[in-house]
């Protein structure tokens, strides 16, 4: 069957709509497709993620008045569009570039967008800590000695070589 | 050929079936995805890029008490068998070993093993942190992976958002980017078929199932790994919590169904588990997923206390050392040799004849 609005190529994409009572189907290859906006069903849904991200891009001008996600990471030149295709971002610096589509994503994925667990404290503001941790960890030893824990306390010692 | 034995228990501590409820669970899994801050994400970076990360995280692990001494395996500069050995013993992800028909390990592909916890380079993101741990053992697991990610977290800069939490290449494990998982035997809730609904009822919860080996892998031998779905808007001992409390309910039921098959059927069960032994004992060919089954078989008749000679460390072992890779370095073949199947019951043979003979 050739496609319905080129009648070159073969039609693929089979759309089935139905406007005011009527039921019509288009068939459609897969470029005219593509230019009508119509996604192929099979290119998104190979991935776990297919149907969340094909809903993402699409949402995106709709829920986005203010301003919109810049198109590309400036940082490692991803696109969204890189993302909807393998799921996976380009750099760290993508969840600033596309952060509103993100925060949308990451909601419907884990319920949540706000990270509950252990925070990253940033090397370099870590001499306090370490001392304290040093400390803590000198009386971690002396417990470990006198309970004649020596495993324990051969790595206690080693850990606090490394730290001194 | 690789020397696992460089590797202090030859990486196959967790088998050991020392842990908690191991009669149940073969094994608990914990890994943690990081990432390094200035560098890009595997799916866009360069070669050099990826040489750059192995480097930095390999002198801070060294630098470290728990990865001091740890074993450095490049996958990309191993041959196939070697890869798919350390994949079987599930060390490395099969991506990372690069296992898919006509795959190759990707450039900078490797992992650090020190005991029961490693480092695998160059996966998905740059970093994943695992601990495997024998038996039931989500917390005892945790804190070992929690102190190495501490200890590599004061030596390099891991990229964090302050909302987010840490930045993973999918947006699927950001936050705490843990995934803890249980490798549990389930024959009793298979064989009354109500696996189905207990699987549905997970996923309802939030968790998720695979087969023995992760991602995309087949159940065999009734081993499913239960693992949380989600990795953001929880706490890491709250994730771990929740996972504990629904692998308990479901070893419950196993229990359960254990005993309904006993009060029920004891005829068909106890055919059902000695004919299993028997086929291991005396079959002169026997294919992987052959093997996998009746080892699952023998192991619901070691469990249940209908078969008193063989232990769960013996049944542990056998069921990673008939898989292809193990097998034929052991035989000195390839995987794709023909006759594996013999030399697999061969093997199976010699291993329980032992350990008959041993117990008595």
């Amino acid at each position: 069957m050739s496609c319905d609005q080129c009648r070159e190529r073969e039609a693929v994409i089979h759309l089935t709509q139905i406007v005011n009572e009527q039921v019509t189907t288009l068939h459609l290859c897969e470029r005219c497709a593509a230019e009508k906006g119509v996604d192929s069903p099979g290119a998104v849904a190979k991935t776990p993620l297919g149907s969340f991200l094909a809903a993402m891009g699409k949402e995106l001008p709709e829920q986005s008045p203010t301003p919109r996600s810049s198109d590309t990471c400036a940082t490692c030149g991803a696109s969204l569009q890189d993302f909807r295709e393998s799921g996976r971002l380009g750099c760290p610096d993508c969840y600033r570039s596309f952060e509103v589509p993100l925060r949308d994503l990451l909601r419907r994925l884990h319920g949540s967008t706000h990270h509950l667990g252990e925070r990253y404290a940033e090397r370099g503001d870590g001499t306090a800590n370490g001392r304290e941790r040093a400390a803590e960890l000198r009386e971690q030893l002396r417990v470990a000695v006198e309970s004649e824990n020596f495993e324990l306390a051969a790595e206690l010692r080693d850990r606090l070589r490394v730290m001194e | 050929m690789i020397d696992l034995s460089l590797l202090t228990d030859g990486g196959v501590g967790w088998l050991d079936a020392s842990g908690p409820a191991s009669h149940l669970v073969l094994s608990t899994r914990i890994r943690l995805a990081r990432n390094l801050i200035g560098h890009i994400f595997q799916v866009r970076n360069s070669e050099t890029e990826r040489e750059e990360i192995l480097d930095s995280v390999e002198r801070a692990a060294r630098d470290t008490v728990l990865l001091r001494r740890a074993t450095k395996f490049r996958l990309d500069r191993m041959d196939r068998i070697d890869r798919q050995l350390l994949h079987e013993r599930h060390l490395v992800s099969k991506e990372l070993a690069g296992l898919d028909p006509e795959g190759r390990a990707r450039s900078g592909a490797s992992v650090l093993v020190q005991d029961r916890l490693g480092v695998m380079l160059n996966e998905e993101d740059h970093l994943r942190l695992q601990g495997l741990h024998s038996g039931f053992a989500l917390e005892q697991t945790y804190a070992e992976v929690d102190r190495l990610d501490a200890e590599l977290g004061q030596r390099l800069a891991f990229a964090f958002h302050a909302e987010f939490g840490y930045l993973t290449s999918c947006p699927t494990n950001v936050g705490t980017g843990l995934r803890a998982s249980v490798l549990i035997h389930l024959p009793g809730l298979v064989l009354t078929k109500e696996i189905s609904k207990v699987l549905q009822g997970l996923a309802q919860v939030g968790l998720t199932f695979r087969g023995l080996y992760g991602e995309g892998s087949e159940v065999v031998g009734n081993f499913f790994q239960l693992s949380n779905q989600t990795t953001l808007g929880s706490s890491e001992h709250e994730l771990l919590d929740h996972l504990g409390k629904m692998v308990r309910q479901v070893m419950d039921y196993e229990e359960q169904a254990r005993q309904v098959l006993l009060r029920d059927a004891p005829a068909i069960i106890e055919d059902k588990v000695w004919r299993a032994y028997g086929l291991l004992r005396y079959a002169r060919s026997l294919s992987f997923e052959e093997a996998m089954n009746l080892l699952s078989g023998v192991r619901l008749g070691v469990g249940v206390n209908l078969i008193p000679d063989v232990g769960m460390y013996t049944l542990n072992k056998l069921l990673i050392y008939t898989q292809p890779a193990h097998l034929a370095v052991a035989e000195g073949v390839t995987p794709d040799e023909s006759d594996l199947p013999v030399r697999r019951a061969r093997f199976v043979r010699k291993v329980l004849e032992s350990e008959v003979g041993r117990r008595g």
